[in-house]
């Protein structure tokens, strides 16, 4: 399939359209440089800032004349898949890992959310809807591709090795976290995942993976990627405009990943753009764009693949655009029901949810153990259960840790604050909950 | 960015020119008068170099020994708007120095990217005014990145360099002073060059230290500040002040082409009053040298800070409050003051908003005084 929209396809669909259509096309075609205006004046415009043909009636170029990015799925909702050419061919084994990853987020999702709800953790994000976007994408990137996510892609992590441990051990901020309990709950990142640190200010880290991008393809032989998960919201932030433009004119291979999930706490998608979604931008940026079902796998999966080798292969950069839904609430602060009835989550939550896709299509191929598939949901559990039963009497780190870091050596006033407080606290100490950190 | 560009080629153009741009000139040149370093910061052999030669020769010399670094911000392909990366790309080819498209949050986004991979950076803003729009970038990235990752990712390898402070006719947006802004963000290191040999030692040592650096450039000095450097690589300590000239009666501390006005009340204070100042160049914004500074307060119990950003919460505050605590007893009169004024940086009104050689002058007389 064709990154690009094909001049062909618009030409087709326009020709039963008005004169104005025509004229749009006449333009938009020039610029591909694949035909002459319909109405051409003399000779091609010399302005450096465009290359394009003059017309001699004005042109209004309509949103509603460019064609939309289709959606690219490869199975339906009962888990069929549509065009057999598409079946990325996955062994039993990945297609099992793959199912067995995204069960095991749902569930350390569910008891997680629950745990903040007994004021055990401070915080939660869950992922609720949004695991095939990163477990499909997470499974079709290298190892050595780093990734700058946004806060709700812990899929990719799970896919990657980061244990339960890993995990909830970063959200009670223990001495285990090797965040040292400085960010705040499901600020993950991982070194030698290749995960980058999560922050909360969104789409800072769009501009980010463009920079590493562009420092790993000065590498000799290069094979590496960077990809970059941001929410449709955060794509209306500055960076993700920097971020793009950077991308296209500086020839990175980066993948930027939108998970457009249809709101940004209670903002709709309506109320946070009015183009083609985010998609629709990369051709203004000179950008490939590849749009999917975020709910498929398996979509997810040849996507990424395919956008993967054409960002390496050309030194360019892709926008990608998963469409799903946010099933969760927006974290553990917010109630959606406030600004969404509840029973528009019922499909997403049923036929249209990525785990019961991937359910149905692997029954179909006999490779769903209903047994085993229950035995493993319980172990998760368990697991997910004991190890909070155990992160929770892991104490946190020294405390002294506070001023650590904020330099790669502590300067002198950082060293004189720090002794202050430990003059303090030797003379205050019943006052301060020592006895949950490392001495 | 303003599309207002004022290179300083523009400034020696219209220096040449009739009646009414001589006017600009001599307003503009008579905020300062530049005194070279009295020696060379290491031996070996020199050669003459404005502030922006020595720049260059700076990056050149950082770009030489890392194949990793890179030089890029807006318009730094054909040397930048005040010549500060001449004859670099062709040197080290388009890869290595190159131009970004128009926007700060970009550019310091991207840098922060490229040290994220231990790459080294070494990212233009066109101008101090034009450094805001990546506030977020530096301030909730850049400053943050190995505290919030508990030290597994880093951008120690980045430095901004951004051109700053008054140069006769920038008004509210080529004018500004904004280390405070930066100062106030654990996490990053400030400095602020006085003169050619200090813009090439410590943009040397910000390179190579493993911390995000900014590096203000005044830009009145990329010209008019020329002494000899030395040839070989050299850095200037971060976070070290300098006492540029030794008194007993009143300590002044300034940074950046201050140090300069500075100087020059020194010689006035001396000739009309018969007082001895002791000239500090604070030099390094984040971390500051308490220790240099305060046993000067010490030993003259008189301190006059000047800088030419606004006075509420301008860097003179924190200094202000760290004497008075830690040097109390000492203290002969309150410390004083002489800023900009808490107004924007103003057009015409340029030479009444500086605090020149007779505001600080005049600082002094109140200061033996009180």
């Amino acid at each position: 399939m064709s990154l690009l929209r094909s001049a062909s396809v618009l030409a087709g669909r326009l020709a039963g359209r008005n004169q104005l259509a025509l004229k749009c096309l006449a333009t938009r075609r020039t610029i591909h440089g694949e035909a002459q205006s319909s109405e051409p004046t003399s000779g091609p415009a010399k302005f450096p800032g465009a290359q394009a043909a003059f017309v001699a009636k004005p042109t209004l170029v309509l949103p509603e004349h460019v064609e939309s990015v289709p959606i690219y799925r490869v199975m339906n909702a009962d888990g069929v898949i549509e065009d057999a050419s598409q079946d990325p061919g996955l062994s039993r084994e990945t297609v099992q890992k793959m199912f067995r990853d995204m069960v095991l987020l749902n569930t350390m999702d569910k008891i997680l959310y629950e745990s903040q709800r007994q004021g055990r953790i401070s915080f939660y994000m869950t992922n609720f809807g949004e695991e095939a976007s990163h477990i499909g994408s997470a499974a079709a990137l290298s190892p050595e591709d780093w990734v700058y996510g946004q806060y709700r892609e812990a899929g990719v992590l799970v896919w990657r090795g980061f244990t339960i441990s890993d995990f909830v051990n970063q959200c009670y901020g223990n001495r285990e976290d090797e965040g040292k309990g400085r960010q705040m709950p499901v600020h993950y990142g991982s070194k030698k995942l290749n995960f980058v640190t999560i922050s909360s200010p969104l789409g800072t880290q769009i501009p980010q993976a463009v920079g590493a991008a562009y420092a790993f393809k000065r590498q000799p032989n290069n094979q590496r990627v960077v990809i970059t998960y941001f929410g449709e919201g955060a794509a209306s932030e500055g960076d993700a405009h920097a971020a793009f433009n950077f991308a296209a004119t500086l020839d990175c291979p980066v993948m930027l990943f939108c998970r457009n999930n249809g709101f940004a706490i209670s903002t709709p998608s309506k109320e946070q753009y009015r183009g083609d979604g985010i998609a629709g931008r990369a051709a203004g940026y000179g950008i490939a764009a590849l749009r999917f079902d975020g709910t498929d796998i398996f979509a997810v999966y040849n996507a990424t693949k395919m956008a993967r080798e054409y960002v390496l292969k050309n030194n360019k950069p892709i926008v990608m655009e998963a469409m799903q839904y946010r099933i969760s609430h927006h974290s553990t602060s917010d109630d959606s029901t406030a600004y969404r009835p509840a029973e528009d989550l019922e499909i997403w939550n049923t036929t249209e949810h990525p785990i019961s896709k991937l359910k149905a299509y692997m029954k179909q191929r006999g490779w769903f153990d209903e047994a085993a598939e229950e035995a493993n949901v319980k172990a998760v559990r368990k697991q997910v259960l004991a190890q909070i039963n155990q992160s929770e009497k892991i104490p946190k780190a020294d405390w002294r840790e506070t001023f650590q870091d904020v330099y790669h050596e502590m300067p002198q006033h950082l060293r004189e604050q720090m002794k202050q407080m430990e003059e303090h606290i030797e003379q205050y100490k019943e006052h301060y909950p020592l006895k949950d950190f490392k001495n | 960015m303003s599309l207002l560009k004022l290179a300083s080629g523009v400034t020696a153009a219209v220096l040449k020119k009739g009646s009414t741009t001589q006017l600009v000139v001599s307003r503009a040149s008579s905020h300062f008068v530049y005194s070279p370093d009295a020696k060379a910061p290491v031996e070996g052999p020199t050669q003459k170099m404005n502030m922006f030669q020595a720049i260059n020769n700076a990056m050149d010399i950082a770009m030489e020994r890392d194949e990793s670094a890179l030089v890029f911000g807006e318009d730094v392909a054909f040397g930048g708007v005040f010549r500060c990366s001449m004859g670099l790309q062709k040197k080290y080819g388009q890869d290595r120095v190159f131009n970004t498209p128009l926007c700060e949050q970009g550019i310091a986004g991207f840098a922060i990217g490229v040290a994220n991979t231990g790459a080294t950076a070494i990212a233009e803003m066109q101008f101090a005014d034009y450094i805001f729009p990546a506030f977020d970038q530096i301030v909730n990235e850049a400053a943050k990145y190995r505290y919030r990752s508990g030290n597994l990712f880093d951008c120690g390898s980045l430095t901004f360099r951004a051109p700053c402070g008054a140069v006769g006719h920038g008004a509210c947006y080529h004018s500004q002073s904004p280390e405070a802004y930066f100062a106030h963000t654990p996490g990053l290191k400030v400095v602020v060059p006085r003169g050619p040999n200090k813009a090439k030692g410590l943009l040397l040592a910000c390179i190579k230290e493993k911390d995000p650096c900014i590096v203000f450039e005044p830009k009145t000095l990329y010209r008019a500040a020329v002494e000899e450097v030395p040839v070989a690589a050299f850095e200037s300590p971060l976070g070290k002040a300098d006492i540029l000239r030794a008194g007993s009666d009143v300590t002044m501390i300034g940074w950046g082409t201050q140090i300069h006005v500075l100087k020059e009340v020194a010689d006035m204070a001396k000739k009309q009053y018969g007082v001895n100042c002791e000239v500090i160049d604070l030099v390094s914004i984040l971390p500051w040298d308490k220790d240099t500074v305060c046993s000067s307060a010490k030993k003259t119990g008189r301190v006059l800070i000047a800088h030419e950003a606004p006075l509420t919460n301008g860097f003179g505050a924190e200094l202000a409050a760290t004497i008075q605590e830690e040097c109390f007893l000492h203290l002969e009169a309150p410390v004083a003051r002489v800023t900009g004024w808490d107004t924007p940086f103003p057009h015409v009104f340029e030479p009444f908003y500086i605090p020149d050689k007779f505001r600080c002058l005049a600082g002094v007389k109140k200061l033996i005084d009180y």
